[in-house]
């Protein structure tokens, strides 16, 4: 039978067949933070059982921590004890722990590829939906909740049914001043933030063969905006080389023998998928979003659209540009802005910092503007300081924060105020999603650089 | 960690009618703060249930003594966002056993299923039914039989079938989780993890 990439690695991963029931998956790698951890761990104290094999599992701090000062003790008692407690359970069970401060400190999904945690071929799970991000190396990674934390720290397996597939093409070129989130923007507003639920996403085509690998982690990532498990990408030269002689990454023999697993994993010519789709990379431009979820996207040069369906759902939508204080038929561009944050898995890796740099050098922030500069790891941080980026950011006003999830999620103290309105280059828009009452436009790091600039929502392209 | 057993449900419900419910709204990310699995019920639904000040926002459903009970019923794509168990932990904490809606958000209802909360995937047609039912009679039982895996607005005897697979149902039928059943298979398990070269 022809197989796809995604039942290649699944398949290889089954350790066990449920009939009438879901699939025993071994899990290769895992990754733990501080909030979705602790009652796991507690349930294997209750259960007086110990992690299985602590050399799988990778423990960062990252969704609770400050993005100043660093070196201080956390200020926030309940964020301090929440990074304790990951720091004690890691070291109780004999986990590798990056803490506050450690080099490799950093947000779970930007260290995964940095220290080649994330490998093709791999199943990879971590108790935050973005786990997805992994995904563009060819590997099955997707989010758990915290019960299944507890499962894969005890037993390294996971029981899931095994998901249908969907295979989305992009064929083509895309223009000038379209990045990977606008792709990923572009699919969603397509498919919906359910159109994928069920599905586990391949994305083919030559835009994604184009990309290069955080671009396509950037796209890999936002796979849970529209409803599916995760996306990946067939493994390329590209990614080999990404990953090759990284710290966990295998070496020697065990390079060889991984290679000749990676290089069957593409899908089989013919293979079929559930439900396909084919975009083209010509009509996908700047996107933005004007409503509270990640469909809710348009091109930065079109209209807010109006609503004509059954009245359930346009209830539900006029609930959502309430919120926004937005009305159908407005126009995006030249909307006011208050804050730009330009971080988080989706969007704060060096080659984000690369291209806001691009169009923020030799400019200066806008006055009614706060920026939060938050790279995604140590490692980020310290590209952008030896390849000069920092000095650019600096000369146009702008400074640059600790590395953390920040007002991604906004559960430490960069939280948006209420009412005001932040173009964020996380992944999410939903109501509070950045501090209670703060309105979001997700966009790409380029489209946050031109509203930082200008205080306003603009076209990048004008910039260039 | 086992939970109650699930059998028969039968209760009032709580009509929560907008889309695209995420598990951002049912628990928002601030009170994901603690290192143990308790009080998550006050928070469930904060923004919509209170006030930056605190006070009680009397236009929102769970404020609204009209409507009680175990179940909640919730509009299309409920659960979806963010993999937080909070969220599931918020609304078995709250009390609800049940939340029904006509599409569920992949992992919430994995995690709602591995706690013991019943997610009911019902049609868009039996779910306005539903709504329906509940607002013009908040008194309204509703039964959910998961041994027959059907859910029946009694008072209008309209019923329909729900899915769920068997394993999951032998499950909450009887407090059991995966870890029990893992455990068990432990040496299938490091046979597998010996031959892995990754
Ligand atoms: S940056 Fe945001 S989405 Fe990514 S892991 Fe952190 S909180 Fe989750």
């Amino acid at each position: 039978m022809k197989k796809t990439l995604f039942d290649k690695v699944w398949d290889s991963h089954v350790i066990h067949k449920i009939t009438n029931g879901p699939d025993v998956l071994f899990i290769d790698r895992h990754m733990v933070h501080e909030v979705t951890s602790p009652v796991a761990f507690l349930g294997l104290k209750k259960r007086k059982i110990k992690v299985l094999y602590p050399e799988r599992t990778f423990a960062t701090a990252d969704h609770n921590t400050p993005t100043l000062n660093q070196h201080l003790p956390v200020k926030d008692k309940l964020s301090a004890n929440q990074l304790k407690a990951l720091e004690n359970n890691s070291r109780e069970h004999g986990i590798s722990f990056w803490g506050l401060g450690h080099e490799k400190n950093g947000i779970v999904h930007v260290v995964g590829p940095e220290y080649g945690i994330t490998l093709p071929g791999a199943t990879i799970v971590c108790g935050d939906s973005h786990t997805s991000t992994h995904g563009a190396f060819g590997a099955i990674a997707f989010g758990i909740g915290t019960s299944e934390v507890e499962m894969v720290l005890s037993t390294q397996c996971i029981m899931q049914q095994k998901p249908k597939s969907m295979r989305i093409n992009v064929s083509g070129e895309l223009e000038k001043g379209v990045t990977p989130k606008d792709v990923a923007l572009y699919i969603i507003s397509k498919l919906s933030t359910s159109g994928a639920t069920g599905y586990f996403v391949e994305y083919a085509g030559n835009v994604f063969s184009q990309m290069s690998m955080e671009g396509r982690m950037t796209v890999c990532n936002l796979s849970i905006e529209m409803g599916a498990r995760g996306g990946m990408i067939a493994p390329d030269q590209k990614t080999f080389d990404y990953v090759k002689g990284r710290e966990f990454a295998p070496s020697g023999g065990n390079w060889e023998l991984a290679m000749e697993f990676w290089n069957n994993l593409p899908s089989d010519k013919g293979a079929i998928f559930d439900k396909e789709f084919h975009f083209e990379g010509k009509d996908i431009e700047p996107m933005i979003t004007y409503g509270t979820n990640p469909g809710m996207g348009i091109s930065i040069l079109k209209d807010i659209p109006k609503y004509n369906s059954d009245k359930g759902q346009k209830e539900t939508y006029k609930k959502s540009l309430d919120y926004m204080s937005y009305k159908e038929g407005e126009t995006m561009l030249g909307k006011q802005i208050d804050f730009v944050f330009l971080g988080s898995c989706t969007n704060g890796r060096i080659e984000d910092f690369r291209a806001f740099s691009e169009i923020v050098k030799g400019r200066k922030k806008a006055k009614n503007v706060t920026a939060w500069l938050v790279p995604g790891s140590h490692k980020v941080e310290k590209a952008i300081k030896d390849e000069g980026i920092l000095k650019i950011l600096n000369d146009a006003g702008f400074e640059l924060r600790e590395p953390g999830c920040s007002a991604c999620l906004a559960m430490n103290d960069d939280k948006v105020p209420p009412g005001k309105y932040a173009v964020s280059t996380s992944n999410r828009n939903f109501e509070g999603r950045q501090g209670p009452g703060s309105r979001t436009l997700l966009a790409s790091p380029i489209v946050a650089a031109a509203a930082a600039i200008t205080g306003k929502v603009t076209d990048p392209r004008t910039l260039f | 960690m086992s939970y109650d057993k699930f059998q028969i449900l039968k209760s009032r419900a709580v009509p929560l009618q907008i889309e695209n419910v995420d598990t951002d709204q049912i628990i928002p990310a601030r009170f994901l703060k603690a290192t143990e699995r308790k009080g998550f019920g006050e928070n469930l639904f904060r923004d919509w249930r209170y006030n930056s000040d605190d006070s009680v926002k009397k236009d929102f459903v769970l404020n609204d003594d009209n409507f009680k009970g175990k179940i909640l019923v919730g509009g299309k794509n409920f659960g979806s966002g963010s993999s937080r168990e909070h969220a599931a932990w918020a609304i078995y904490d709250y009390g609800f056993r049940c939340v029904v809606s006509s599409f569920f958000a992949d992992i919430f209802r994995n995690n709602c299923l591995n706690i013991g909360v019943l997610p009911v995937q019902v049609s868009s047609q039996f779910l306005s039914k539903l709504f329906q039912e509940i607002y013009e009679n908040p008194n309204s039982k509703i039964e959910v039989d998961l041994p027959n895996q059907t859910i029946s607005i009694l008072n209008i005897g309209l019923n329909e079938k729900f899915e769920i697979n068997n394993y999951k149902k032998q499950n909450m039928l009887n407090g059991f989780d995966d870890i029990d059943y893992l455990i068990n298979i432990k040496s299938e398990i490091e046979d597998f993890a010996k031959k892995s070269i990754i």
